[in-house]
């Protein structure tokens, strides 16, 4: 058993309002470069939906992810070493900007400069790429939002696999979820191991996959090896670049951007410990059913003295140690399990989870039409959104555990609707569900009250292990350079906008006082 | 081709070494100091539309091509002629050379074609970057020429000359005088080689280096991890 700890991210999908907030905030801070306009760290999807970048689901085409041959031995789905190695002049399983959308802004000067026209002035769209004009906008950021586009294009969408989709299209039958998504820090990345020189890396501490941007070339076969495509190609800098899980504010004990801002307040950060000697095995589970079972199967009970204390021996943080014990994730994933992987058939273990969303109760069902179960509960099959595409999206099919959750989810409303109404539901309610009175109070204080101490229990990082900050101090994070320059620097004599270093100005005060 | 003694001397004894080392030290300083300008600056992003066919063509046979160069005109002589007669070493030359050369030829210029009249592609390509196309481009087409040349001679005499001029440059013994009268095509094609040397650590050729290290990818791990504890320890 080798033990590690990783920062994971649980998702309330009930919960989410599809506000954005958490994309526009994550792009401010990430990707508000020259050739990042198109990359969204952070993105929300309306489903069902193709989603972005356009049918990232379908890895027929894209082949990202994993792929468990005959052998039982998992290699990219792309190719092993030498496929992907031969693949290197053009990679033919990589998106086209287009695949994303064509960046944009408008002519907005025109509005002002235009001459008296009889009509008004237009301020017509101009391509960041190519700087023309363009004649139409034809794919944008988040083009579908709430069931934008046509049902024929959207029932693309590969959750429907196995759903009789075309009742869906009619109105009365329509349903819509949103999906927020940003990288998953998996515990098996297929970016890291598509990449020819070696840049990606999984961060031991906190499990953090970052892209080593000095050692980047571009050969950019992460960009198709990620099968949630969440790895975004800098068409500027030549480089790939991805979301960091704001990796500075974490190892400061803060939640990342996205999550602290988010209003709906449906975001969870927490340690979970997991057996590292397994990740290669729970991968490579042979059925994909059981995907979901075997990813929990490799996380560590923190609660368990034997296990704290191989923790402590391997060198793992006390702090980290107690807040595994107190994490909200680990709390949702195995004690409650009601937060899933997302599509863990790509057998990369995802370690950002959702909490499936309920949904309105059908019209057949409020007719009378679907019958409500034993315990009260109205039938999960009666809610708009059908299981079978939750568990597709979920749980790689698996019906039952997406049920189950449902099922527990709409039991702590119930309960907490009859306490409020004064008439208590019998203790034995909350059995037919597998819950007892403790856990749906602790599950009402985390998925209702959600208070932000319980949302976020991220210890910081270890001073002793910690980057030197007194060096970084004025630095200028995310730069086209390899120091403050911005992008209008003069062309350097190595080529692209690096320009020469520029001093800042605590550079000049050192050499003041020196 | 006849040049002044001079001239000669410096441009097939002198401005070889000053390639060369540019291109050696060159490389190291913007590996160091600049790592963050260190890629292959791909544009299939923004179109993929022949690129996979043309990047392909261009990479192969120009792989093909440089692997050639180095067999060719590196290997010992006692091994060569204890495998083939010289008319057979060029022979096999011109064969080998002639088709990947073609090859390669046709990729660039469908690269080339993309480069310029792909809208999104032009607008995003430097200076050096259309230059340095435009070079391989004509290197290329020099080399595929130098083989109807060398075809007048099949003897194996003048390519002699060329594998001993090229030896004597790799063992630092230049003989510069013996490509004097040496048909123009070869000259040049010398000329422009040790000129892409020259101009290669300013530009995105340095992902040669980087295409060269992949190699260890095919024998390392599929997953890396890294720690703060280790980059401490230095």
């Amino acid at each position: 058993m080798k033990i590690r700890s990783q920062i994971v991210m649980v998702l309330n999908l009930d919960k989410c309002i599809g506000c954005h907030t958490c994309s526009i905030t994550c792009k401010n801070v990430w990707t508000s470069r020259k050739g990042m306009e198109y990359a969204w760290f952070n993105n929300v999807e309306t489903k069902p939906g193709i989603g972005y970048p356009k049918d990232w689901e379908n890895q027929e085409r894209w082949k990202g992810g994993w792929e468990r041959r005959r052998n039982g031995r998992l290699h990219p789905r792309q190719g092993g070493r030498l496929g992907i190695l031969a693949r290197i002049f053009a990679n033919p399983y990589m998106p086209e900007i287009d695949d994303y959308y064509e960046p944009f802004t408008f002519d907005y000067e025109n509005l002002q400069t235009a001459p008296e026209l009889p009509a008004p002035p237009v301020a017509r769209p101009i391509s960041l790429i190519s700087g023309k004009t363009m004649d139409k906008i034809e794919w944008g950021p988040n083009w579908e939002e709430i069931l934008g586009t046509e049902f024929d294009k959207r029932s693309k969408d590969y959750n429907f696999e196995n759903i009789q989709k075309e009742i869906y299209g009619q109105f009365e039958n329509t349903f819509m979820m949103y999906l927020p998504r940003l990288c998953e820090h998996c515990l098996n990345p297929a970016c890291v191991a598509s990449c020819p020189s070696g840049s990606i890396y999984k961060r031991e501490e906190d499990g953090i996959v970052l892209i080593d941007q000095d050692k980047c070339r571009g050969w950019r076969m992460c960009v198709s090896g990620c099968p949630y495509k969440k790895i975004y190609y800098n068409w500027v800098s030549g480089k790939s670049e991805k979301c960091v899980f704001c990796y500075p504010r974490i190892e400061a004990g803060l939640p990342t951007v996205c999550s602290e801002t988010c209003v709906g307040r449906i975001r969870y950060l927490g340690v979970v410990l997991y057996d590292a000697d397994r990740i290669e095995e729970a991968a490579a589970t042979p059925e994909e059913h059981d995907l979901y079972q075997a990813q929990i199967d490799i996380f560590l009970d923190p609660g368990d003295p034997e296990v704290r204390a191989q923790a402590e021996a391997e060198g793992i943080p006390h702090e980290w140690i107690e807040a595994a014990r107190r994490s909200p994730v680990y709390k949702m994933a195995v004690d409650w399990k009601i937060a899933f992987p997302l599509h863990p058939e790509y057998r990369t273990l995802p370690m950002v989870w959702y909490v499936p969303p309920l949904s309105p109760i059908t019209a057949q069902a409020n007719a009378g039409n679907i019958d409500s179960t034993a315990n009260g509960l109205p039938d999960v099959a009666s809610l708009r959104i059908p299981v079978r595409y939750l568990a597709n999206l979920l749980t790689a099919g698996n019906e039952a555990p997406v049920v189950s959750a449902l099922e527990r989810l709409m039991a702590m409303r119930a309960w907490f609707r009859a306490k409020q109404l004064g008439e208590p539901l019998e203790a034995d309610f909350l059995d037919s569900v597998g819950l007892d009175e403790a856990t749906v109070n602790e599950m009402h204080r985390y998925l209702a009250i959600a208070d932000f101490e319980d949302r976020f229990v991220i210890p910081t990082a270890h001073r002793e292990e910690a980057e030197n900050a007194y060096q970084l101090r004025g630095g200028c994070g995310f730069t086209f350079g390899n120091g403050c320059d911005g992008i209008d620097a003069r062309e350097g004599l190595f080529g692209g906008k690096m320009g020469r270093r520029r001093m800042s100005p605590t550079h000049e005060f050192d050499e003041d006082s020196a | 081709m006849t040049t002044p003694p001079s001239l000669n001397v410096f441009l097939f004894g002198i401005y070889p070494y000053l390639c060369l080392t540019i291109l050696l030290l060159g490389s190291l300083v913007r590996f160091d100091r600049e790592p963050y300008s260190w890629k292959s600056d791909s544009s299939q992003i923004l179109r993929n539309r022949q690129l996979a066919l043309g990047s392909n063509l261009f990479h192969y046979g120009v792989l093909v091509v440089i692997a050639g160069h180095f067999v060719g005109f590196l290997m010992p002589e006692p091994m060569v002629m204890w495998l083939m007669s010289p008319t057979q070493h060029q022979l096999l030359a011109m064969v080998v050379g002639g088709i990947a050369g073609v090859i390669a030829l046709v990729g660039i210029l469908i690269l080339t074609h993309r480069r310029f009249a792909d809208q999104r592609v032009r607008a995003n390509s430097r200076k050096w970057d259309l230059a340095i196309l435009l070079m391989l481009l004509l290197q290329l087409a020099l080399g595929v020429l130098t083989v109807p040349y060398s075809a007048q001679d099949m003897s194996g005499a003048h390519f002699e000359i060329l594998v001993a001029y090229v030896q004597g440059v790799v063992t630092l013994r230049p003989d510069p005088a013996l490509l004097q009268g040496t048909p123009w095509v070869y000259q040049v094609h010398i000329l422009l080689g040790f000129t892409i040397f020259l101009v290669s650590p300013f530009t995105r050729m340095v992902h040669i280096w980087s295409g060269l290290a992949s190699i260890v990818f095919l024998i390392r791990p599929y997953q890396l991890v890294r720690s703060r504890k280790w980059s401490l320890r230095k």
